[in-house]
């Protein structure tokens, strides 16, 4: 990054600075922390209960549609490479590549929440709820067959419904504020060499949420 | 000794009372010279026309003293506490001769069970609780024929050690005995052993020892020490009502 | 030096033409949020003491009607006598308001804000918006929590450790909607504060002032860094408890439901895991104050400042893997408990290198008694009995006896109240001239601090009592339990001061509100002290400075021999003084 451009996203005063990051990527690293620990609590109260529960949990696949979440974990990973396309086009002097990039993450994010939506109503159609299984329900006669374990059930729904709707929620949150970013800033040609920082900040944001969906989709998926 | 502390009525308490004060005595000497020091330095220092402070950004021979004073002190505690600690909780702590009580707690009352003549508690299941079998025994057991089942009373033997299975139906509960300086939560999904060995005759309450709903402060039960004759002689008359049949 | 500041002022005079709602309401000036935290945790305080007295008055006379209690509602209090219904909202809701709402918004909430970037010399935060949110969350959190108590069966009952299962079922404790709005509080709460860290923290790191290196930085801003850094991490874990608690209410989830494989002990490690570090968040700020108050008092630098500043690392650092010490009975591994012994033990160690190195400031100085310094010297000798009382409880044996008891309630107040309310009452008077450009009045001031020193050991010296007695805690009537009799009359001495304590108050209450217009002018440094912020005109003008200071030396350059003064500010440049070699930024 050349001496303008770090001067554009630094303070514009002498400061005695512990590192060598502007603030606004510096808040987002830090911001970050606080979401791992955050992610850390569900997650790890996810594999405490998993090794503690009282049985076998449903084997990959039964309850979960593996092939459309691994279609979407692919989603999320290719809207991250364009992110970091946009990234490389904003700080290229490219602001119109970066703006059709930027879309595509966009584009990609909504279909990700989307084609989640589908699958959440779907699990519900067939009886799986974050309490566990609906009486009378298409899993219901599943537990009855013994082609998933009952009594770990009420477990499974409770942390994949807390887990991926926690996630989907951040995915949420990073599309909305892409979006904001986008009409106000990238339309308007507001991102230049010298001021870039929106993009490299949501990106960072952006990446770490797919971060969090590889581990998520292995752990809860296909585990 | 006691002072404030509660009759010692079990073999833990004069342990635990003895660490109590020496910790006591530890802190007690350390407070008396903080606030002397605080009240001395604030008399000896007090500002007066004329008068400079003396310009000084610390004593590193100080700090070392009193940072190693009290993390010896600390490391020593630790290694007689932890050898209490062990005998008092310790996974293998329950001696093998102790005398078995299962306790059941429940929003907002104590159950207790005896094993009867044959020495074994009967089964119990969730499933099989209601009001007239409160700790859920499956009388398909025949182990269960002989059990003896009262309501917030506990009756020990004095001077044997006795081990308490503690469960609880609903919220989690703490059984706690004062002069015993016993103190275990009662945690529902989980059977937890607390033994004990009573010394002193004597009646004595529980008292729940974890907020558990609005009668937590009602949750009171009675422990009886006996002599062995007189423990005996109860749990002969149990028996006799004995069926598994609740009586308070 | 006033032409200078009349410059400084005016400099900005023609900048500032905000609105009265850009100004007052949705300000992103630092200083004016942490005035807005400092009215909101002011009124939560009183809200939290209003809810103790009821406890209190329970305690110590159970069965009889309480003076205004006809005013509840019957389900309340029957006839004006509390029902237990009431009695476990009032203890939960007492602990819920104190501990978040009061002392963290009074530490936090307020100094972070106000003195961070005033004590480095910055402008304002580095993220001056995100500011703003993380006001406007607290109140929006504030109005949730307060809600509860005007629902269906009002405010949650499960104390304000809301331990599961009982938290979690509203058959098991009776309440409703109030327990799902207690968690959707703490939510919002939580967002407020990671917020709020995080702009503490990328201010420190980032943004001080030319000169003020790490270690030329004042205690009060390393307290307040690592604190902001503890509530960054410990923070999101009570939210993601929060969020486990209140699905378990409404979604009908088994995270802690034993008779689906959930476990109940689950909670209470969530739940201390934030537990634990959080309580280091509600005194390491205060320990950073009272090192400003005891320095100035004594015209001293502070004794051993590097290990001031480690030992308030050490602290945090330790702070995360003491957690089980809440849990020693609480059927986790015993083993557990022997490991978690040993690192509370060490934890004592750097609490106690303070408490000395406060005294070693004391020592040989030239001792100024203001309201200030009897706030930080006080403080001194009340932490240092909250600390002490810890070491039984760190002892897992006598744990086993005192969990649970008064004594852990006589712990608990010792540390937060004779150690963080008496900083806090310290920094309020110590900082209120930089704030609203008057002085609190000095004798009302002295008579508050005696009168509660007095009036507060009377109320929490005797938990340590009855709680060696075997009282436990929240418990509606201790009067049916034999072996309370002989200290029931501890109860009422406890509550007749506790309600005196109470009245205290009055003093410091009307104290702060009048001398806000009648109290005297403040000049620009009433207490000659060396911060940064003594510098600027009180009240400190929007943006500060006009360009940052520079910085010359550490924060405690008092009584330095030959100097003309017993103070030299950390900006006064000295004729044998360099300018600060700032390293070149970098390409960023």
């Amino acid at each position: 990054m050349s001496q303008a451009t770090a001067a554009a996203m630094s303070p514009p005063f002498p400061a005695e600075r512990g590192v060598d990051v502007y603030n606004k990527k510096l808040g987002m690293w830090i911001f970050l922390a606080s979401e791992v620990m955050f992610f850390g609590a569900l997650i790890g109260s996810y594999v405490i209960l998993r090794f503690g529960a009282p049985g076998d949990w449903a084997r990959p696949g039964v309850v979960l549609n593996i092939k459309i979440t691994a279609f979407n974990t692919f989603l999320l990973i290719c809207s991250s490479v364009s992110m970091v396309k946009a990234y490389a086009a904003i700080a290229d002097g490219d602001p119109k590549n970066m703006r059709f990039w930027l879309l595509m993450t966009i584009l990609g994010g909504a279909c990700f929440v989307g084609i989640q939506v589908f699958e959440y109503i779907h699990l519900v159609e067939r009886g799986f709820l974050p309490s566990g299984v609906r009486d009378g329900s298409e899993l219901a006669e599943m537990v009855a067959k013994g082609t998933i374990p009952g009594a770990t059930m009420g477990l499974y729904g409770s942390t994949f419904f807390t887990m991926t709707g926690f996630h989907g929620f951040h995915v949420t949150c990073g599309v909305l504020s892409m979006l904001y970013l986008y009409l106000t800033k990238a339309l308007p040609g507001k991102f230049t060499t010298q001021d870039y920082a929106g993009i490299e900040v949501v990106g960072l944001y952006w990446h770490f949420v797919d971060l969090v969906w590889i581990i998520l989709f292995t752990i809860v998926y296909l585990v | 000794m006691s002072g404030w502390l509660p009759a010692q009525a079990s073999s833990f308490a004069p342990q635990i009372d003895g660490m109590f004060w020496a910790i006591m005595i530890i802190t007690g000497i350390t407070f008396v010279l903080v606030e002397i020091g605080i009240v001395w330095f604030s008399f000896a220092y007090r500002g007066r026309p004329g008068r400079q402070a003396h310009y000084t950004h610390g004593n590193g021979t100080a700090e070392i003293i009193w940072t190693a004073i009290p993390a010896v002190t600390m490391v020593i505690l630790g290694l007689v506490s932890n050898g209490l600690w062990t005998q008092f909780k310790g996974r293998n702590s329950v001696p093998a001769d102790a005398f078995p009580i299962e306790v059941h707690a429940k929003q907002f009352e104590w159950w207790v069970t005896y094993t009867g003549a044959d020495g074994k508690f009967g089964r119990v299941t969730n499933d099989s609780i209601s009001k007239t079998n409160p700790t859920g025994i499956d009388h398909s057991d025949p182990a269960s024929n002989d059990d003896i089942v009262v309501r917030n009373q506990l009756h020990v033997p004095v001077g044997k050690p006795v081990v308490v299975y503690l469960s609880s139906e609903d919220v989690i509960h703490s059984f706690y005995v004062p002069e015993f300086r016993v103190r275990q939560d009662v945690v529902p999904g989980m059977q937890i052993k607390q033994w004990f060995v009573a010394t002193v005759p004597g009646t004595y309450e529980i008292a729940c020892s974890q907020l558990c709903g609005l009668g937590h402060y009602k949750m009171r039960a009675q422990v009886y020490v006996q002599t062995q004759a007189d423990f005996d002689a109860w749990m002969q008359q149990q028996a006799e009502k004995a069926k598994g049949a609740p009586t308070s | 030096m006033s032409t200078a500041a009349a410059t400084a002022h005016a400099g900005h005079a023609h900048h500032d033409d905000r609105s009265f709602v850009q100004k007052y309401l949705f300000s992103t000036d630092h200083k004016i949020i942490g005035i807005q935290f400092l009215f909101l945790s002011l009124f939560f305080l009183l809200i939290g003491a209003i809810l103790s007295l009821q406890i209190r008055w329970q305690l110590a006379f159970p069965g009889q009607p309480m003076p205004g209690g006809k005013l509840l509602p019957e389900s309340m209090a029957a006839g004006g006598v509390l029902l237990p219904e009431y009695y476990l909202q009032l203890v939960t809701m007492h602990g819920t308001f104190m501990v978040f709402f009061a002392i963290m918004l009074l530490l936090v909430g307020v100094y972070a804000n106000f003195l961070i970037p005033l004590k480095i010399g910055a402008h304002d935060m580095a993220f001056p918006r995100i500011n703003m949110a993380s006001f406007w969350s607290a109140v929006v959190a504030g109005l949730v929590m307060l809600s509860s108590l005007f629902v269906t069966d009002g405010s949650p009952r499960a104390g304000w450790t809301m331990y599961v299962p009982l938290s979690a079922r509203h058959d098991y404790s009776g309440a409703s909607l109030g327990q799902e709005l207690w968690s959707i509080s703490i939510i919002f709460f939580g967002l407020s504060s990671v917020l709020g860290s995080l702009n503490y923290i990328t201010t420190v790191i980032n943004n001080r002032a030319p000169g003020m290196t790490w270690f030329r930085m004042p205690l009060s801003v390393w307290a307040l860094f690592i604190t902001a850094i503890l509530g960054l991490l410990a923070v999101p874990v009570l939210a993601g408890a929060a969020i486990m608690l209140l699905f378990e209410q409404i979604l009908g989830t088994h995270f802690f439901d034993p008779s689906a494989g959930g476990q109940v002990l689950l909670w209470q490690h969530l739940f201390w895991f934030f537990g634990h570090p959080e309580v280091y968040i509600l005194i390491l700020p205060a320990m950073g104050m009272v090192s400003e108050l005891v320095a100035n008092g004594s015209r001293k630098p502070i004794f051993g400042y590097h290990s001031m500043v480690f030992a308030i690392c050490g602290i945090a650092f330790l702070g995360w893997i003491v957690w089980g010490h809440h849990m020693f009975v609480s059927g986790m591994n015993p083993t557990l408990g022997s490991s978690f012994m040993v690192t509370t033990l060490l934890i004592a160690v750097p609490s106690a290198i303070k408490v000395f190195n406060w005294m070693g400031t004391m020592w040989r100085g030239n001792l100024r008694f203001h309201t200030p310094m009897l706030w930080g010297i006080g403080f001194v000798a009340m932490f240092t009995i909250g600390g002490l009382s810890g070491i039984f409880m760190a002892a897992t044996p006598v744990d086993m006896y005192i969990h649970d008891t008064y004594f852990i309630v006589a712990h608990i107040h010792y540390v937060l109240v004779g150690g963080s309310l008496f900083a806090i009452f310290g920094g309020i008077v110590f900082w209120y001239p930089k704030m609203f450009g008057r002085m609190m009045n000095e004798t009302a001031g002295k008579v508050h601090f005696w009168l509660t020193l007095i009036l507060y050991n009377c109320v929490f010296f005797p938990m340590h009592i009855i709680g060696m007695a075997g009282h436990m805690r929240r418990i509606y009537d201790p009067t049916i339990y034999d072996f309370l009799k002989p200290v029931q009359h501890w109860n009422v001495f406890i509550s007749i001061s506790a309600f005196l304590l109470f009245g205290t108050q009055i003093i410091f209450f009307l104290n702060f509100w009048l001398s806000m217009f009648w109290g005297k002018k403040a000049a620009l440094n009433p207490w000659e002290d060396n911060g940064l912020e003594w510098s600027l005109p009180s009240p400190a003008p929007h943006g500060n400075w006009d360009t940052p200071p520079t910085v010359y030396r550490g924060p405690y350059e008092f009584s330095v021999p030959g100097a003309s003064e017993d103070y030299i500010p950390q900006n006064k440049k000295l004729p044998t003084d360099r300018e600060p070699a700032l390293a070149p930024a970098h390409g960023d």
